[in-house]
């Protein structure tokens, strides 16, 4: 007898696919959240195979605290061009400038929590009821707690307490004026579903994903690239190390690990040998213990 | 968490299996995953690390591993599992996801949402108590949300020096309650999980078991026959018109097979208009399929243009669901606010949102006796009861025992928008 069998990955494409159309369909004003990071390049192709032959009915936004990799951001926009897209761009600095956060002081200054204001006033501004997010349960534990269709309060806020019960397939997006959603269809993915699946889709990703060589100083154990918006403490100083990075994020809180990998195939291997978690080199996770917990309430991605 | 040590060859065919894992308080179910996750090689120094550190501070004495799955604050402080916590690990064969429902707070609410996907249920006893009423509950559950495979883990044997007398007392007290319930594949393991017997490697203390270790079991449970390849579903979630000048007068219907298996020219009718035509083509944006079955995520386009919106379905001409307003329905309820009889709730099905109204509120079931209750009928949080609902337009469905995405259906409150109830379609 011939056996219907989706693999794994398949079935986890399916289901992300399978979101995307409910959302599409139950929501008037969805966006979906861009960064020009390997899950939400991810979340792209997922959105081209929800609606093909149709074009991807939603914008992409990238909440831009403009500490990003040049790398990253000119990956972005070739991205963008090639799918057809249309993207939105807030930034940070715009909410600096305009009063609505302030910058943070010291050496480990960093822009993470700011972007959780831009990214809320920028929802509030286009009026988006549901936000796609390329969020993964195995990423952190709080994010283990997530729903797929993740509710938001008037005031962006995560009820973690409170979650509303997921059924069968069964999603439940109504809301009151003034809420929101937030919606994570690769929950289910790991690190390493995510680069099988980059594989096996040929995707494009941004270049400091692969080995080379770069000025880094190292911090606390976290590998900080040399850049305008890091400056060196006593006794700390750049060396040339040849490293990748397993995450994109700012280049004020993303560590590089040292690695010689300089293609799709070496780095599979290295992840599937990883010791440490894909953001065990972020130190905007490593402030406390339930520093993703706390940002994710305030309306964090 | 990781998939190690796995080739991509091997990876790209994994399949994916789902389970849920339910006990009583103490009964080393934290311990049980934490072993899983350890000798699949899923946990990662960075977090083992972490727990380390929290379990110093909390004066544990132990690595706690608990906190491994506890991800909220509150969880940590309290000591307690809150809400449904997904896990995964993966071996050479299969891609598991576990839910991992706590075993006191709102423990119904929480098994029956972990069990409403899941292919297995995991429910473990402790060797020195025996089956307790969590375990008949457990059962019950795994039982009425129509689990195909339950696994009973009779844990702690190291505590009962591994004699197959406590054993066979606990499989035999199990069988008894067991009979009631409709769940066709039941294995009983006696394991460690602290020690490891029997996890993943098979106890050399045990001689006189000569079953398989509950890896294995996970492993090669037979989990593809469990959906429905016979009663052929597809709930329209989107008609897809590109209106483009290569796509000028494509017209497609977006969603995913729930049922059955679908081929270009079969005959196929929409409901609920119930005109019909055959299949012109079934694709995605990777090619043109042959075939298509559950649970894959496709476009179909049709040689007739017929009315279908989202929240219609396609079916064969030849095998068609149940079509009907009155509808009865086992109910577990989710909410701190009582089912209100001859209230009007919004309706998920499928894609299809509707409104009832619930006309009886039938029988409670006693979930650790599944004895009727018939003079006590007010449904409150974590209760599971027969109601007869009306609903403001025909439902297209199955009995939620032959197709559980079709015969399944969600209650949500008009006035919070929360989901306040859980319906599987009796008739």
């Amino acid at each position: 007898m011939h056996s219907y069998n989706l693999t794994h990955l398949k079935q986890l494409e399916s289901e992300a696919i399978f979101i995307m159309r409910e959302i599409a369909s139950q929501f008037e004003r969805p966006v979906l959240l861009f960064s020009g990071g390997k899950d939400s390049i991810i979340m792209v192709r997922l959105a081209q195979k929800a609606f093909w032959p149709a074009k991807i009915p939603f914008p992409l936004m990238h909440i831009d605290t403009e500490h990003n990799f040049p790398e990253t951001i000119a990956f972005r926009d070739k991205m963008v061009d090639e799918v057809g897209a249309r993207l939105i761009v807030r930034s940070v600095q715009d909410s600096i400038n305009q009063g609505r956060v302030a910058e943070e002081r010291g050496a480990n200054a960093s822009r993470n929590n700011l972007q959780t204001t831009t990214l809320l006033d920028a929802l509030e501004e286009h009026q988006f009821d549901a936000a796609f997010g390329g969020a993964r349960r195995d990423e952190e534990k709080a994010r283990a707690k997530e729903r797929f269709l993740s509710h938001r309060d008037e005031f962006g806020q995560w009820d973690p307490k409170n979650q509303r019960p997921e059924l069968w397939n069964l999603l439940n997006g109504k809301k009151l004026p003034g809420e929101h959603f937030r919606v994570f269809p690769i929950s289910n993915w790991t690190e390493m579903d995510v680069w099988q699946y980059i594989a096996l889709e040929n995707l494009e990703i941004p270049s400091i994903y692969f080995s080379h060589s770069r000025k880094v100083l190292d911090r606390n154990g976290i590998l900080l690239a040399k850049c305008d918006f890091v400056s060196p403490l006593e006794n700390e100083s750049y060396t040339d190390r040849v490293v990748r990075f397993r995450t994109v994020g700012d280049m004020t809180c993303t560590g590089a690990v040292e690695s010689n990998a300089g293609t799709l195939e070496a780095i599979i291997q290295e992840v599937a040998s990883a010791l440490v978690t894909e953001r065990g080199a972020r130190a905007d996770d490593k402030r406390s213990e339930a520093a993703m917990e706390d940002r994710k309430k305030e309306g964090y991605f | 968490m990781s998939d190690n040590h796995i080739s991509s060859e091997k990876y790209l065919n994994m399949d994916l299996m789902r389970f849920t894992t339910a006990g009583s308080v103490d009964d080393g179910k934290s311990t049980l995953i934490g072993r899983l996750l350890y000798d699949s090689k899923a946990i990662f120094q960075d977090q083992m690390e972490a727990i380390e550190k929290t379990s110093e501070k909390m004066g544990d004495g132990y690595v706690n591993l608990a906190l491994l799955t506890d991800g909220l604050r509150a969880e940590r402080e309290q000591g307690i599992t809150i809400d449904v916590a997904y896990r995964y690990f993966a071996t050479p064969k299969r891609k598991f996801i576990i839910a991992d429902t706590p075993g006191h707070i709102q423990y119904t609410r929480n098994m029956v949402t972990g069990a409403s996907t899941a292919n297995l249920a995991i429910v473990l006893v402790d060797a020195r108590h025996g089956v307790v009423e969590q375990t008949n509950r457990h059962a019950f559950i795994a039982s009425l949300l129509q689990i195909k495979h339950l696994v009973l883990c009779v844990n702690k044997m190291d505590l009962v020096d591994y004699t197959q007398e406590a054993f066979n007392k606990i499989v035999d007290d199990f069988e008894t309650f067991s009979h009631k319930l409709d769940i066709p594949d039941i294995h009983y393991i006696p394991i460690s999980a602290l020690k490891g017997d029997n996890v993943v490697t098979k106890s050399e203390k045990m001689p006189w078991y000569d079953g398989s270790t509950l890896l294995y079991v996970l492993e090669n449970v037979h989990i593809a026959s469990d959906m429905n390849y016979v009663d052929c579903r597809f709930p329209v979630q989107r008609v897809i018109r590109p209106q483009s000048d290569e796509h000028h007068d494509f017209r497609g219907y977006a969603g995913r097979i729930e049922g059955g298996v679908f081929k270009p020219g079969d005959e196929i009718m929409a409901l609920p208009s119930g005109f019909t035509t055959t299949i012109e083509s079934i694709r995605t944006m990777d090619q043109e399929l042959a075939e298509a079955f559950p649970p894959m995520s496709v476009v179909m386009t049709l040689n007739d243009e017929i009315d279908i919106s989202r929240g219609d379905m396609i079916v064969r001409t030849n095998n068609q669901p149940h079509v009907n307003q009155d509808i009865d329905l086992m109910v577990c309820w989710l909410n701190d606010k009582p089912l209100n009889l001859r209230g009007k709730y919004t309706l998920k099905h499928t894609t299809q949102d509707l409104r009832c109204i619930v006309k009886d509120i039938r029988y409670k079931v006693n979930i650790n006796t599944l004895h009727r209750i018939e003079d006590d009928l007010q449904l409150g949080l974590n209760d599971i009861g027969r109601i007869s609902i009306r609903t403001t337009k025909p439902l297209f469905y199955d009995n939620y025992r032959r197709n559980r995405t079709t015969g399944s259906v969600i209650l949500v409150d008009e006035f919070t928008n929360e989901t306040v109830g859980a319906g599987m379609i009796l008739t």
